[in-house]
């Protein structure tokens, strides 16, 4: 065997190494070994490819040994509240490094009077994919980590703007296709670039876990279309895998808020319907910690439902030790995890695997909705759209269809908040109005630990 | 060649969209920094492109994308892999 035949070989086993570990990584129990097995197939085609004949490789050793060290710093260092932005960041950097492989092929081909319609096209992909999801990631990075506000930015003309933007780069790109001209590709790079802060700037906090599972789609159809401008199959294979599966997640994700892909991109909150709900009447009934003591106490079964605002009090570790304590009182617990809570997909459960909370007691929404009407006591953590009822019973809501969990069916509701304040969404909850609901104001953390040191009392 | 290429590309396509049709919620996160650190592939074309023998240009291009995909690739593994450990079944403990 010659060696692009051993070459060619080596990528065929890494590309069967990451179908395993993706298809792993969709189940629990073989999730971290289906993670090891694609790291493997990475190193795989990472050696494979250092085989090549006829390379200089100072720079190639230089830039592994310089991103490898930046690369585990940042992973041993980062905070599990901080995932979200940490994922956003490393997503950005592999749309960036997708850009610049697609442009260094069309830099080496210089001498060269034209690249070729087909590669010239493929390079145009890769620039404008890889440029949306470096800016795009960044924004989202910046909103992520509270750098920049998070909520959406919206200005007179964006729509027409961005439409003028994107028709600019089809024309550009249809130039550079069949010329080749350099002028082009800068102003590509530049309006792809420019794409992704428009794109993702209009985008609100709580439709995070959307943008980032898009984004993540896009850093592989980046990858993939990087391997068309250098004809390489193991980048194609992987990036599509990559691109097909952040797609599914995706779409998990606007499923779990009732709305399309067009509508969480295009659409801004509310806006597309003209619903605004109906206006709620009645009181909001606060309780103290001492109130939600005695309840718990005598409490049967608690199902704790988690939101953003339990990452930002940073509760988690409280809120595992009070359902330790609620256990060893004899109370069956349960967390209820809205599949759109947090951030990121899957927020909720990082953070609270974190503070060591088996997955037993993780239930998603559909596995608790049915039992509900069972439970005693449901304490929302700084939830709120994900539990408005108006998701259910007011057909003028604007979240109306929404599947939420149904935490009014429980006895008792006790909500903790910070203030009197509405949601991301901006609407009033109803839930906070009925009758089997109590309001704690204040500091998620410092309620948690309040209610611990009623219990050890 | 294209063809060739696009067959490639549609086959990984569907495959794709085959495997993780139903993901447990919990899995959300690690298999979405998991597979983010797969995009990282493209480190192979940037490795391609650093090790050039000519074309400054080129090459200083590719070395920056091997700095960040390096970062992708490493980074990303080593972070999911330690999201991963965290999660635990409640036998383990016993």
């Amino acid at each position: 065997m010659d060696l692009d035949s051993l070459i060619n070989f080596a990528y065929i086993v890494a590309s069967i190494l990451f179908i395993f570990g993706i298809k792993m990584l969709g189940s629990a129990d073989t999730a971290r070994k289906g993670n090891q097995i694609s790291s493997i197939g990475m190193l795989i085609a990472v050696v494979a490819v250092l085989l090549t004949k006829g390379m200089d490789y100072t720079w190639i050793v230089a830039g592994l040994v310089i991103g490898s060290t930046i690369g585990a710093i940042a992973a041993k260092r980062v905070q599990m509240t901080g995932m979200p932005e940490l994922v956003a960041l490393f997503n950005g950097f592999g749309g960036l490094a997708s850009l610049l492989v697609g442009w260094a092929e069309f830099a080496a081909h210089t001498d060269d009077s034209h690249i070729g319609i087909e590669t010239g096209a493929a390079v145009v992909l890769t620039i404008l994919i890889g440029g949306i999801t470096f800016t795009g990631s960044i924004i989202a990075y910046l909103k992520l980590s509270g750098k920049m506000s998070g909520n959406a930015i919206n200005f007179g003309g964006q729509k027409a703007l961005n439409i003028l933007i994107a028709v600019a780069i089809v024309v550009l790109g249809g130039i550079f296709a069949t010329t080749g001209a350099t002028w082009a590709l800068y102003a590509l790079i530049g309006l792809s670039l420019l794409l992704g802060i428009m794109a993702v700037i209009p985008i609100g906090g709580g439709d995070m876990p959307v943008v980032i599972a898009i984004l993540n789609s896009f850093s592989g159809l980046a990858a993939s279309a990087a391997g068309f401008v250098i004809a390489n199959n193991v980048l194609i294979v992987a990036g599509c895998l990559v691109g097909a599966s952040g797609l599914i997640l995706s779409i998990i994700m606007c499923k779990a808020m009732n709305r399309t892909l067009g509508n969480v991109l295009f659409g801004n909150f509310g806006a597309a319907t003209g619903k605004t709900g109906k206006v709620v009447e009645g009181e909001m009934k606060p309780a103290s910690v001492e109130d939600a003591y005695y309840v718990l106490e005598a409490a049967q079964s608690v199902v704790f439902v988690p939101g953003y605002g339990m990452a930002v009090a940073q509760a988690q570790h409280a809120v595992k030790e009070l359902a330790k304590i609620l256990e060893d009182n004899g109370a069956e617990v349960l967390f209820a995890i809205h599949p759109v809570a947090g951030r990121m997909p899957g927020h909720m459960n990082v953070l609270l695997a974190e503070a060591d909370v088996p997955y037993e007691q993780l239930a998603e929404m559909d596995d608790v909705n049915p039992i509900m009407n069972t439970v005693d006591v449901a304490i929302v953590i700084g939830a709120n759209d994900v539990v408005n009822p108006a998701a259910v019973d007011d057909e003028s809501s604007p979240i109306y269809g929404m599947p939420i969990i149904k935490v009014y069916e429980a006895n008792t509701v006790y909500v903790l908040k910070r203030g009197q304040g509405a949601g991301f969404s901006g609407l009033v909850n109803s839930l906070f109005f009925r009758e089997n609901t109590r309001m704690i104001y204040g500091d998620a953390k410092e309620t948690i630990t309040g209610l611990v040191t009623q219990f050890k009392d | 060649m294209l063809v060739l290429l696009l067959f490639i590309f549609v086959l990984a396509a569907f495959l794709g969209f085959e495997l993780i049709q139903k993901v447990p919620s919990q899995l959300h996160t690690p298999l979405m920094s998991g597979s983010n650190a797969i995009s990282g592939i493209t480190i192979v074309g940037a490795i391609i492109a650093s090790g050039a023998i000519e074309g400054k240009m080129g090459i200083i291009l590719g070395f920056i994308a091997l700095i960040l995909a390096t970062i992708n690739v490493v980074g990303g593994y080593m972070v999911t892999d330690r999201m991963l450990a965290m999660f635990h079944s409640k036998k383990d403990d016993k």
